[in-house]
This record gives C-alpha cells, structure tokens and sequence, in this order.
C-alpha cells in the first residue's frame, strides 16, 4: 500500500487552522459532524458559479448541467457503496430522513399489528423513535438485541430467540456512536433474511470510516448523512434494493416526483425520483460527489485503520489514567472514538473545561443514546472522536488534558 | 500548565464546587406537598425538587429537598437555590426566580454585553453570574429554577409539552 501523508491531507482543511480560546483547535467531534475539505468546498462554489439552475425541469443549457451533476453524484454514490443500480440511491435530508422514510412509507405499508420490529439497544434516537411511532402507529411490537453492559456488545446469543418468524424488520446500526461497536453487519442481515426480516442498517458512523459495500452486506435498506463524510449538512442518502423501494409507496409528495397529476387523482414516478419531492439539495449533492472522491482517494480501509489506531491509543492511555470508566469494547476492536466518564467530573464539566483551557472539542451528553445510557447507569457521558486529520499529539494533548480537569475537580478533596 | 483564563476560575469558584460536591438539602422528602421535576433533554441531566407547605401558612415554604443527577453547576445552582428559598414564601421564592433568571439572561446576546449588577438579595447565588459567559451552561444553571417555578405554578398542571411517553414537561 502507499504511503499516506496524513499531515498533508490535513492542510486541506482550514477550518482546522486555527485557535479558540487562544489554543490551537484540537477538533475531536466528527463523529458529530466531521470538517470538509477544500475539494469539497470548491466543488459547491464552482457549481453555484457556474451550472446552478433546477434540476429534471428546465430544457435550457444551466438545467441541463444541473442535472448531470446531480444525477452524478447519484451514480458516484451507488459506486461508493457497491450498489447494484443509481436508481437504488434516494437523496434525503439526512440519516434521521432515511430512516424515517422508510419507517414511514416502507414500514407504513408493510408493518401490521402483531408483527415484530427488531432493534438493538445501541440505537441512536433517529434509529429508535421512527420505528417507536411506527410500533405505536400499527400495534406492531418493539423487541431489542441487548448490549453486554460496558463492553457494548450484542449480547448475539440471544438473537435466535429475539430474530423469530413474526420479526418484520430488523434495524440496527454499523458502527455505535457512544460504544465505538463494530457491529456484524453481514452476519446480522444474513440471520434476518432466514426469517425473511427486511433489514435496515445505520451507516452514519461508518460511511465515511471504514469500507461499505452493500451486497457483501447483504442489507435491503442503508442509511447515512452527508454530513459525518466530508460532505454538506442538509444532505442524506438511503440506499434501497430495487426490489424494496418498488414496494415502498411515496412518502413526501410535490413537484417532480409525479407521471401525471389530476384533481382527484396522481401517478408517480419509480424509484428514486418518487421520494425526492420538491427541489432537491443540489449543491448538496455535488459537495458530496468531492466527499466521496476526496474518501476513496485516500482509501477507507487506510481511514479506519488510521482511526482504530488513534482510538485504541487514547482508550489504552485514559485506562493508564485511573478514574476513568471507558465505555465499549476492550479488545481494541472499535471504531475511531472513545466515550469515557471520569470518577470526579460530570461529563458536561469536563467538556466545558476541556474547550475553554485546552482548545479541545469533545462531545458530552447522552449522545443521542439515552436508553442506553440509562441501562448503564450514567445520565451522560464524554466523547472524543477521531478522523484521518487527527494526530497522535492531538491524542496525547486530550490525555493531558484529562489528567489536568482530573486534578482541577478533585481539588480540595 | 497555563490556567490563566478568568471566565473559567469564575465559573467554577471554590463555593460553586463545594455546593455541587455536597450539595444541600439533598434527598427525598417525605410527605411532599408539591413535586416538580426538570430535564434537561439535551444532557439528560434530572432534577426533582420536592417542597412542603407550612401547615399553619399554606404560602411559606417549609421544607425544600431536592434530587437527581446532573452537572457541577446544575447541582450547586440546585443546592444553592433550597438554601435560599427554605422558609421564604411563594411570593418571594418567585421574585428570587425572576432575579436569577434575570442575572443570567438579561441583555444577553445584545450589543451590550455588560450585565447588570445581580441583586444583593440573590447571595450566594451571585457567585452563578459567570454562568453568563457560557451560553451553553445557562440551562445546567436554571434547571431546578424550572422545577421550582412549575412546582409554585397553580396552573403546572396545564402547561405540559407533549413527550413520547404521555408524561408532562414543564413549559419552557
């Protein structure tokens, strides 16, 4: 494999460039949001500049370059993540659009009383509570995949009592946003389909951090946002089977969407036209053909070894600690981020300081994941989250910095 | 290492820490006249506070327990405010309210960022205006102060939000 110059793909991204708090930012948070790069930035304004009109309606030349650009980004898309069509890729809002679509329309259509919807327990909300008011909205039953405490792993001995006939639809995420679980997402689709589960899987955490291909995986929906890749905000994708978005009836509806409308009645187009009512995220769209370009230049493979990398590092050096509880897997086998509470220090304290004296940008709360936190028994906790930008030194500075709000907390004890 | 950053040592002065460490009138109580709780939802961060009227003077607050679990500056804002508001009456419990939420918000965000000099009566709790100059934290601060207004609201039962669960929230 080449040689990657990490140091140099960071200097494509000035947003990192710069001091707050009179500090040199030390930006831990992309598995919140990650930064984009200028390729991507150049991509949107060269766009805005010079081909931005509507898309699919004008027959004028901007129309026309619209379009192409758009429909681009669908085609680089489905390459990205090995479909088999562009016509199986529907641009949404965001993850938590995708998931809803397809809990609403999808599952709106197919999930009836008395049938099961399965999940895990480290679902995000946005993977929780569509299917939540789907159950609610039908008379279908939820079922969960239980975490094994600390570790935030599947408890998969329970699967073959959980994953029976009545499950309809099996949802879950690759890679957990608090636990850093590396989640079996092949081997969990494979169990769905035997029971003839339809199977949903969350890639927001994993997208842009580790390879995605979904025919190995085997899923009939996947969903993740622009956002967390290098891309725009304002912009998600929900991969759907062929076979599965022909069964999915149309959710939002408006202009373009449609074949032939009349005051009493409407056609609509296949898929993927048929979910993207009203004008689409063009620009959107085009800054995330750059994301996926920028991505596969440097190679996922070598982006999630580079952030397993720094995240075992900072799991390995915060256990040095002491004082520190460490969430998720122990093995080493996670993904790019560490969740930790400390003995002395509420997470929220711990963020607070960590921006104002070190320049560090952690996330604190329940990240999204409040049921699980519960079952825990932690109401929040502190994340640090890594991407190919970030460095060993940035690693070794969030160390230092814990070990200071460790001593500024604990002061007068 | 350089720990010269004054908004910061404001925020987390010596009191404000001890308040959160061992915080005041902290526990269940028994016999409750009122309960009222606050959550945060963007934090998780939970407090109850439970108040018993006087029996001889339904307007006097005679006792003032609270518990949950959040931040230090929700907790010491917390145990603060029930050593404040023991013995007080509704009315002056409410005015105490005002006064806070006032120290921490008014003018905020405007040209002027100068905040006006918190009101003597406040104590302690003055100790809590550096909480101005973290947006962030303003929530942690007034969390139990929702609590305590929902719990004197006559009409608490009225204005709930809608959650998943059916179960009321306070107003905001």
């Amino acid at each position: 494999m080449h040689q990657i110059d990490w140091a140099a793909l960071r200097r494509d991204f000035p947003i990192l460039n710069q001091d707050v708090h009179g500090r040199p930012l030390v930006y831990l948070d992309s598995a919140a949001s990650a930064q984009r790069p200028l390729q991507v930035l150049d991509a949107i304004t060269h766009y805005y500049e010079h081909d931005h009109a509507n898309v699919h309606r004008g027959i004028h030349e901007l129309s026309n370059r619209a379009t192409a650009a758009y429909e681009a980004a669908r085609t680089r898309t489905a390459q990205f993540l090995n479909a088999a069509s562009a016509d199986e890729i529907v641009f949404t809002r965001g993850t938590t659009e995708s998931i809803n679509l397809v809990a609403s329309a999808w599952g709106g259509r197919h999930v009836k009383r008395g049938d099961v919807i399965l999940l895990t327990e480290l679902e995000h909300h946005a993977n929780l509570l569509p299917w939540q008011m789907l159950a609610q909205r039908t008379g279908a039953t939820l079922r969960y995949v239980p975490v094994l405490g600390d570790s935030g792993l599947l408890d998969l001995a329970q699967l073959d009592s959980l994953l029976t006939p009545e499950v309809k639809v099996f949802a879950f995420t690759h890679i957990s946003n608090t636990m850093a679980t590396i989640n079996p997402v092949a081997e969990l689709c494979r169990r769905a389909r035997e029971v003839g589960a339809t199977t949903l899987v969350d890639a927001a955490q994993s997208a842009g951090h580790h390879p995605l291909d979904v025919r190995e995986i085997g899923c009939d929906f996947l969903v993740f946002s622009s956002h967390k890749i290098l891309g725009p905000t304002g912009l998600g994708v929900l991969y759907g089977r062929a076979e599965k978005l022909d069964e999915t009836p149309p959710w939002q509806t408006g202009g373009e969407m449609i074949v032939s409308v009349d005051w009493h009645q409407a056609s609509f187009k296949p898929a993927p036209h048929r979910f993207e009512a009203g004008t689409p995220h063009i620009a959107g769209a085009v800054g995330l053909h750059a994301a996926l370009d920028y991505l596969d230049n440097v190679g996922r493979q070598a982006i999630f070894e580079h952030d397993q990398a720094l995240a075992r590092h900072a799991y390995e050096r915060l256990r040095e600690l002491g004082g520190v509880r460490l969430l998720g897997p122990t093995d080493g086998n996670r993904a790019g981020l560490v969740s930790f509470l400390l003995d002395d220090a509420h997470a929220h304290d711990v963020v607070t300081m960590a921006d104002v004296k070190f320049g560090l940008a952690l996330r604190g709360g329940h990240h999204c994941n409040q049921p699980l936190h519960r079952k825990l028994g932690v109401r929040s906790s502190a994340r640090a989250s890594f991407y190919f930008y970030n460095t060993r030194e940035e690693v070794d500075l969030l160390i230092d910095a814990v070990a200071e709000i460790q001593k500024f907390f604990c002061r007068g004890l | 290492m350089d720990f010269n950053s004054p908004d910061f040592e404001e925020l987390y002065q010596s009191i404000i820490l001890d308040h959160s460490r061992k915080p005041r009138n902290f526990g269940e109580l028994p016999e409750a006249s009122v309960t009222a709780s606050g959550d945060n939802p963007s934090c998780g961060d939970a407090i109850t506070l439970q108040l018993r009227f006087d029996p001889a003077d339904a307007q006097k607050l005679a006792e003032v327990k609270f518990h949950g679990d959040g931040c230090s500056i929700c907790m010491a804002s917390a145990s603060m405010m029930t050593t404040k508001i023991k013995g007080r009456t509704r009315n002056e419990a409410e005015a105490l309210r005002g006064s806070f939420q006032s120290m921490l918000t008014l003018n905020h965000g405007s040209a002027d960022e100068a905040a006006p000099p918190p009101p003597k009566e406040l104590g302690d709790l003055r100790l809590l205006q550096g909480v101005r100059k973290f947006p962030q934290r303003i929530k942690c601060a007034t969390l139990a102060w929702h609590a305590l207004h929902q719990a004197l609201s006559e009409d608490a039962a009225k204005r709930v939000t809608f959650d998943i669960e059916g179960k009321g929230q306070p107003a905001r």
